[in-house]
């Protein structure tokens, strides 16, 4: 398999940190891959820029950071302004079609997904937004696989959560079919 | 004297001056060790640097004799491992108030079982007659040349502030005092804190122009009086002796035994 | 009596689910590592980017029956597990580099009295409070001279979750074997990074136990007097022998002393105890040294920027080669000499002005062919930082 180069962006709070780390949790517990997830973050637990890497890979891993993603996800403008430059040529892009809205002269596949608003209209709360944002990149790179994450969730989350989890990343999933690469 | 199996005859003669009063301290401690007949085994003393910080190798106890102002941050530590023990923590007016504070004020405020002893000489006796947080002001000291500006900290204040839970105070004259005060600090579940005023006739006495070792013990006698005293009443500006305070509040390692208990699902 | 033993060698890995693959951070597999080499009481203060090593074992230690405090200040952390160790406990803390300049004092105090504790930095970027969520290597030095007076001590780092597990069991066992402060230089990249943890099963790893005097009650107990083999068996605090444990020069009942002879003899056994086995003490890893014209020097979280670009190079048939060092203190001079003394050019890479690097000069033969590649910027050194200096030391421009 290609080595899956991810960057993970968005604003503190918003749960960046906690979708790079499920990520990457499946592939090497559950999907039987490597993986090595880093962050970097400021001093701010909630706004301020948040960045998280994620590589996948069949081989070893060895130098920890993503430098040219070829999976950029964006969650803020702000985000999407500081790394949609760092995509490698013809890489992948997802953001909210909602909230952010992408420089068109990158070349890169942009995937804008209404997942915000698709999570308020059935979760009634933003709670679960990161997990939709999480089963529309599953869906989108078939790095690993919905049931996969799900074991994640599982092991992660408090029971009280796991409907709510689950309901999400099958609403991304979904969302994001439409849109997958052959 | 029973109490003689308690010290370490080899180590004497001890460090101290001639009428320094940390041997009384001493004599007084080794007195309510003796008459409650402590395991000996269980007894440990945690000392950190100064005049007072030798007592530590005078006593036959599991002995750490530490760093300025970390004897009871090292105690903590030691009691929290083996909550069994019975620790003595001596420190002088520096250690305990200046360089030691922060951890002071947290030994406190845990209520862990130590008894701390607090001997209040005014000065640094170690490093040559330099003022203290205790000293106070008018003092001289020898960087104090033209009479210390800083004010002094009152220890049994600052001790019933921060949360300990056994507070009292007397002086090397009070002799008898001394044992039967310790004594209760020790039988106290929780921090204990006895300031005890002692005399340093070579560097306090001597450089306030306040006499030797029996005038300043006079002083002791003179100018301060047992707490609810008609003496005390009389003159308020005499210091107050006794126990300021002797009450339960949960004890920190009894505490964190609930914490362990909670985390291996044994919580009743 | 009542006391907080060190748990059985690897009952923390059974809690921990052995041979499980598990997904964690660096700072959880020092936790983990811990927790097999018996752990059983831990003092700190909260610092970034260390933190998650204090919120870990605050969880896990009540369970097993240790201790864990979070102390007032990072100098009474230090303080406390030179208390619990003497009590019998494995005792450890984690700070970063402000915490660990204010732990210097009793690190020193735990070098001379010879008490066995390991010391966690994982370090950021300094001086002072620097960058503080960001990686950095600046405290090499500080860690093997940040405490006064001269002295020894072992200071151990790694590259990856796996080996941060494997470095921290071997950190508890030095300490116990030497009686002396271990320092484990962890640095954010690897504190925080997560990757896999194959937990080892209970005996699969040493574990080594605290040596404890076989001297009966009543029988006279030297605790400063070494065995032939220099280790020194210790009697915990509330068992039956007493004695006096002091940080000013001692004699072998643990009193203070001043008879230069006495002075001379314990300074020089604290330091040839560890000096005297820096052969036995030298943890390291290589990678194509045995045809290597370029040998780079690494260690931490470089190491792995620097194993990245070999193994490229490797592919494309150049003769490049790694080392990465895993003891940094005492220094693996030998080590480094030999593994070195057929290369062309040696580059060390690490993140600070070259604090190993002056190491390896000093070891090696040929100083002028060493090179630093380094990065000071509170972002991991890349790959491409390290072939950038390589062409241009070997003429080929950037």
């Amino acid at each position: 398999m290609d080595r899956y180069r991810f960057l993970m962006s968005g604003s503190g709070g918003q749960g960046v940190i906690t979708m790079a780390i499920l990520l990457a949790e499946a592939a090497a517990i559950y999907e039987g891959r490597n993986a090595v997830q880093s962050q970097s973050y400021g001093p701010e637990a909630r706004g301020g820029a948040t960045r998280s890497d994620v590589i996948v890979s069949d081989g070893p891993i060895y130098f920890p950071k993503v430098t040219q993603p070829n999976y950029l996800v964006a969650l803020t403008n702000e985000a999407m302004g500081k790394y949609l430059p760092l995509i490698r040529p013809g890489g992948m892009c997802l953001y909210d079609s909602d909230l952010v809205q992408p420089d068109l002269r990158v070349d890169a596949r942009r995937k804008g997904l209404p997942m915000h608003q698709a999570v308020l209209d059935t979760l009634g709360l933003p709670v679960a937004f990161n997990i939709c944002v999480l089963g529309a990149l599953a869906a989108l790179t078939r790095v690993v696989s919905l049931g996969a994450l799900e074991k994640v969730l599982e092991s992660r989350f408090a029971p009280a959560h796991h409907k709510n989890n689950k309901t999400a990343l099958h609403l991304g999933a979904e969302l994001a079919r439409p849109h997958v690469d052959d | 004297m029973a109490f003689q199996k308690l010290i370490r005859e080899r180590f004497f003669p001890h460090l101290w001056c001639p009428g320094c009063g940390h041997g009384t301290v001493l004599n007084g401690l080794l007195h309510a060790v003796d008459e409650l007949g402590l395991d000996q085994s269980s007894l440990c003393m945690v000392s950190g640097i100064g005049c007072s910080a030798r007592i530590a190798g005078y006593v036959d106890f599991h002995t750490m004799h530490t760093m300025h102002g970390r004897a009871l941050a090292c105690a903590t530590g030691l009691k929290l491992a083996r909550p069994s023990l019975t620790i003595f923590v001596p420190m002088g007016d520096g250690d305990a108030t200046a360089i030691g504070g922060n951890h002071f004020i947290h030994a406190c405020r845990r209520n862990i079982d130590l008894t701390a002893i607090v001997l209040n000489n005014r000065i640094y006796g170690m490093t040559g007659g330099q003022y203290s947080p205790l000293s106070g002001q008018g003092i001289l000291a020898t960087t104090a040349p033209y009479r210390s500006i800083d004010p002094a900290f009152d220890v049994v204040q600052l001790a019933l502030g921060a949360g300990a839970t056994f507070v009292a105070r007397t002086t090397a004259f009070h002799v008898k005092e001394i044992g039967s005060i310790i004594k209760k600090a020790v039988q106290h579940k929780g921090m204990s804190v006895v300031e005890i005023f002692v005399q340093c006739p070579t560097y306090f006495g001597r450089k306030n122009k306040i006499g030797d070792a029996v005038q300043m013990l006079e002083q002791y006698r003179d100018r301060t009086a047992p707490l609810g005293s008609k003496k005390l009443e009389a003159d308020p500006s005499l210091i107050a002796r006794g126990i300021f305070k002797d009450e339960q509040r949960p004890e920190y390692c009894e505490e964190y035994a609930k914490i362990i208990a909670r985390a291996q699902g044994k919580e009743a | 009596m009542s006391q907080r033993k060190s748990s059985r060698a690897g009952a923390g890995a059974k809690a921990a689910a052995a041979g499980h693959i598990h997904f964690v951070q660096g700072n959880e597999a020092c936790v983990h590592g811990a927790l097999y080499a018996g752990v059983s009481f831990f003092a700190g203060y909260p610092i970034t980017p260390s933190t998650e090593i204090a919120e870990h074992l605050a969880e896990r230690l009540p369970g097993i029956g240790g201790a864990f405090i979070q102390m007032e200040d990072e100098i009474g952390a230090m303080c406390a597990v030179c208390g619990a160790a003497l009590a019998g406990a494995k005792a450890m803390t984690a700070t970063s580099g402000p915490g660990f300049s204010l732990k210097q004092e009793a690190i020193g105090y735990a070098c001379m009295a010879e008490i066995p504790c390991v010391v966690v930095n994982v370090q950021r970027a300094g001086p002072s409070t620097g960058l503080p969520t960001k990686v950095a290597q600046g405290d090499v030095n500080q860690a093997r001279w940040g405490t006064h007076g001269d002295h020894s001590i072992v200071v151990l780092t790694a590259s990856s979750v796996q080996d941060v597990f494997a470095i921290t069991v071997e950190a508890f066992n030095i300490a116990e074997i030497y009686r002396t402060p271990v320092i484990l230089l962890f640095d954010e990249v690897v504190g925080h990074m997560r990757e896999k943890l194959i937990i080892p099963a209970p005996g699969e790893l040493p574990v080594v136990e605290r040596l404890r005097t076989a001297v009966k009650a009543g029988v006279n107990y030297h605790p400063y007097l070494p065995r032939e083999d220099g280790r020194l068996p210790i009697s915990d605090f509330g068992d039956v022998h007493r004695y006096n444990v002091t940080g000013l020069f001692h004699d072998i009942f643990g009193f203070p002393t001043e008879n230069p002879e006495q002075v001379s003899k314990l300074v020089y056994h604290l330091v040839d105890k560890i000096e005297n086995r820096s052969h036995l003490l030298a943890r390291y890893k290589e990678f194509y040294l045995e045809d290597a014209e370029h040998i780079l020097v690494s260690y931490g979280s470089s190491a792995r920027s620097a194993r990245h670009l070999v193994e490229g190079r490797r592919r494309k048939g150049d003769r490049i080669g790694l080392l990465e060092l895993q003891t940094l203190w005492p220094f693996p001079a030998q080590v480094v000499r030999e593994k070195t003394a057929h290369a062309k050019n040696v580059f060390v890479v690490e993140m600070n002005l070259g604090q190993v690097m002056a190491q390896v000069k000093q070891a090696t033969a040929h100083p002028d062919r060493v090179f630093l590649v380094n990065r000071m910027d509170g972002m991991l050194v890349t790959p491409t930082d390290i072939g950038k200096v390589m062409r241009t030391v070997e003429g080929r421009g950037f």
